[in-house]
């Protein structure tokens, strides 16, 4: 099991469309992926879930990836969260 | 004669008749159960969603061969709403309680959209409705109810409706619709993003509005000012039509001079540049019509984060916007961090005075690794474009031999390792404490030019926080003891056949203008949207 904690940096924070590429991206892998937000905890293949974190700019989030291909999903989870969401 | 008053989300004026779209009501979804097969009630929901699907794509299809990526974009939620996990095992768990397939939809759909709405946020609001408008796809299809669709208007029309969902505005005809007025909505709703996208006058927000007018009802739709006027009389028309026809004019020549250069009567250049925070803001300044970027902030790099940003991190974020301007300057403010911004991995001490503390350059001569990963990074983007370096806070002569000499350092290790970058880049300061544009002319031989920073120039000129609202009557960029310090540095930048541009919000200030080109301003910059208005208000006045 992987885990850990970024920063989300971009504007609009987990909204609009930084939401569905990020959801997008961790469907493609088969390991479960979770987004903790002050303690609560979301389904990150799930767009409802994670909309409803209400991730704003600056928010501190934790990613925990668990499965065959955790290290992959994280590493491309943290790619995507460094390019600000290819902003 | 009847005047209403909603919000105006779409500027521009309508004039036409009301086209009533109201769309067939749904049945009520009960909370029933049935005797149906799970399996039975799997099948029609999946064969439900497969179509719904269908439609979906290919709506997103027709924006996206529209080039209408901003609607694009949220046909593209919507399918990853049809898509959901946490959807679906809801709707699976009310199948086995054997609940009805229409109305597990219902409900795990309406949960999800109510969980989404408990976040206190407009734009989350909006996404609740979204869930809606898929749930109502999805329903209609399990009962074979058709989606309802603004394709069928036929003539020119004002659309008048209680809302419009994002599947109804990507049917419109925009060749046929005048104008968008509805009773529900805010200035971030769909409709407000689409009538914006689309350039058509709309007003949401306007309660009964269905019920107070008919097909066909005479309408005016004042976009600019949250307007609706039904059944106007002749001499109102006669005023709308003048005002459109007057809005209509001030556009076509706002879109021919935005993108002219300017040159006052006496032969003067002058240059209009834009302000921007990021490199997103790149696009729309040239939309605007800017000459170049007269101040690219940087501390969107720094702020918000746990670390500072890497040398490759910044070097990307500088060469996209040098290579969006290609030959036209930009000019790259660096790090103006501590006073009100705070950066928690910087461990500035707290200060007592922070706005007279360890900010900006000071900050920067003090850390001179961050400041050094900085230049670093501008200098290798440089060869992208044609940048220029501007030092922020600069009070005395020293600071600019002092960040100078570090520059020098910089650029000879990138030599030393045969980087490319332009070794004839220019250097600047802002003009932002008085210390600097009193003593201006002797600062001038140390630069190759000035950009007066007015928001601080004021605040340390008047001894007035700028945050402070108390204070906030001392904040008059015309105040002679202001425009004395402006002059100073103007003339001083001349006598060395140097410029001085300005940066603050009195550069974009019309009222200002005037007297900044009489004391002889090189260059303006100002928020994008500014632009076009300051570049015809140059024009038609000097």
């Amino acid at each position: 099991m992987l885990t850990k904690k970024f920063v989300i940096k971009n504007e609009v924070g987990l909204h609009a469309r930084p939401a569905a590429v990020f959801v997008q991206t961790v469907s493609k892998y088969k390991s479960k992926i979770t987004i903790e937000k002050d303690g609560k905890i979301a389904n990150a293949k799930s767009i409802v879930e994670v909309l409803s974190l209400g991730v704003e700019k600056d928010a501190e989030v934790t990613i925990t990836a668990e499965g065959s291909d955790e290290e992959d999903a994280m590493r491309a989870i943290e790619k995507l969260i460094e390019s600000n969401f290819g902003e | 004669m009847r005047r209403f008053e909603g919000i105006g989300v779409s500027r521009g004026i309508a004039i036409g008749k009301a086209f009533l779209y109201l769309p067939q009501k749904l049945p009520k979804i009960s909370q029933s159960k049935d005797n149906i097969k799970i399996e039975q009630k799997k099948k029609t929901i999946d064969k439900a969603l497969e179509k719904t699907r269908r439609e979906i794509s290919s709506i997103h299809k027709k924006l996206i061969a529209d080039n209408k990526r901003k609607e694009a974009d949220i046909f593209e939620a919507h399918l990853l709403f049809l898509d959901d996990p946490s959807i679906k095992e809801k709707i699976n768990t009310l199948l086995q309680q054997g609940y009805s397939a229409t109305y597990a939809v219902e409900s795990a759909f309406e949960e999800s959209a109510k969980e989404i709405e408990k976040i206190e946020n407009e734009y989350l609001k909006e996404r609740a409705n979204d869930l809606r408008d898929v749930k109502e796809r999805i329903i209609r299809n399990i009962l074979n109810i058709p989606n309802p669709s603004l394709s069928l208007v036929e003539s020119e029309c004002i659309i008048v409706a209680k809302d419009l969902t994002p599947s109804d505005t990507a049917n419109l005809d925009t060749k046929k619709v005048l104008g968008l007025v509805t009773e529900r909505g805010s200035s971030t709703s769909h409709t407000a993003i689409l009538a914006e996208a689309l350039g058509i006058p709309a007003v949401v927000g306007i309660p009964r509005i269905t019920e107070s007018v008919n097909n066909n009802t005479m309408l005016i739709v004042d976009g600019e000012n949250g307007i609706v006027v039904a059944d106007p009389d002749k001499p109102t028309i006669k005023i709308f039509i003048e005002k459109k026809e007057k809005e209509e004019k001030e556009k076509v020549e706002l879109e021919k001079i935005k993108f002219m250069k300017l040159k006052t009567k006496s032969g003067k250049e002058i240059e209009i540049l834009a302000n921007i925070g990021n490199p997103e803001d790149a696009e729309t300044a040239l939309k605007n019509g800017a000459d170049g970027i007269g101040l690219y902030r940087t501390e969107f790099l720094f702020l918000g984060r746990e670390n500072p940003p890497s040398e490759e991190e910044q070097f990307e974020a500088y060469r996209k916007v040098l290579e969006k301007f290609k030959d036209k300057p930009v000019i790259i403010r660096t790090l103006d961090i501590g006073g009100d911004k705070q950066i928690p991995y910087l461990n500035i001490e707290k200060e007592l005075n922070p706005f007279l503390g360890v900010r900006a350059i000071r900050l920067c001569l003090k850390n001179t690794e961050l400041f050094k990963t900085q230049l670093r990074a501008i200098l290798r983007a440089s060869i992208y474009g044609n940048p220029k370096i501007m030092y922020p806070m600069i009070a005395i002569k020293e600071e600019i031999e002092k960040a100078n000499s570090i520059l020098e350092e910089v650029k000879s290790e990138l030599k030393s390792k045969e980087v490319p970058f332009k070794e004839n880049i220019q250097v600047g300061i802002m003009v932002e404490i008085p210390s600097a544009a009193l003593n201006a002319e002797k600062l001038a031989k140390y630069v190759d030019f000035f950009s007066i920073g007015t928001n601080d120039l004021i605040q340390y000129t008047f001894a007035a926080d700028r945050t402070n609202e108390k204070v906030s009557y001392l904040y008059n960029p015309l105040h002679p003891a202001l425009l004395k310090l402006v002059k100073f540095t103007i003339e001083a930048s001349h006598k060395y056949g140097k410029k001085t541009g300005m940066c603050g919000e009195m550069a974009g200030d019309l009222k200002a203008i005037p007297q900044l080109i009489k004391m002889g301003i090189d260059e303006l910059s100002m928020t994008p949207t500014k632009i076009p208005y300051a570049k015809k208000f140059i024009k038609d006045n000097f």
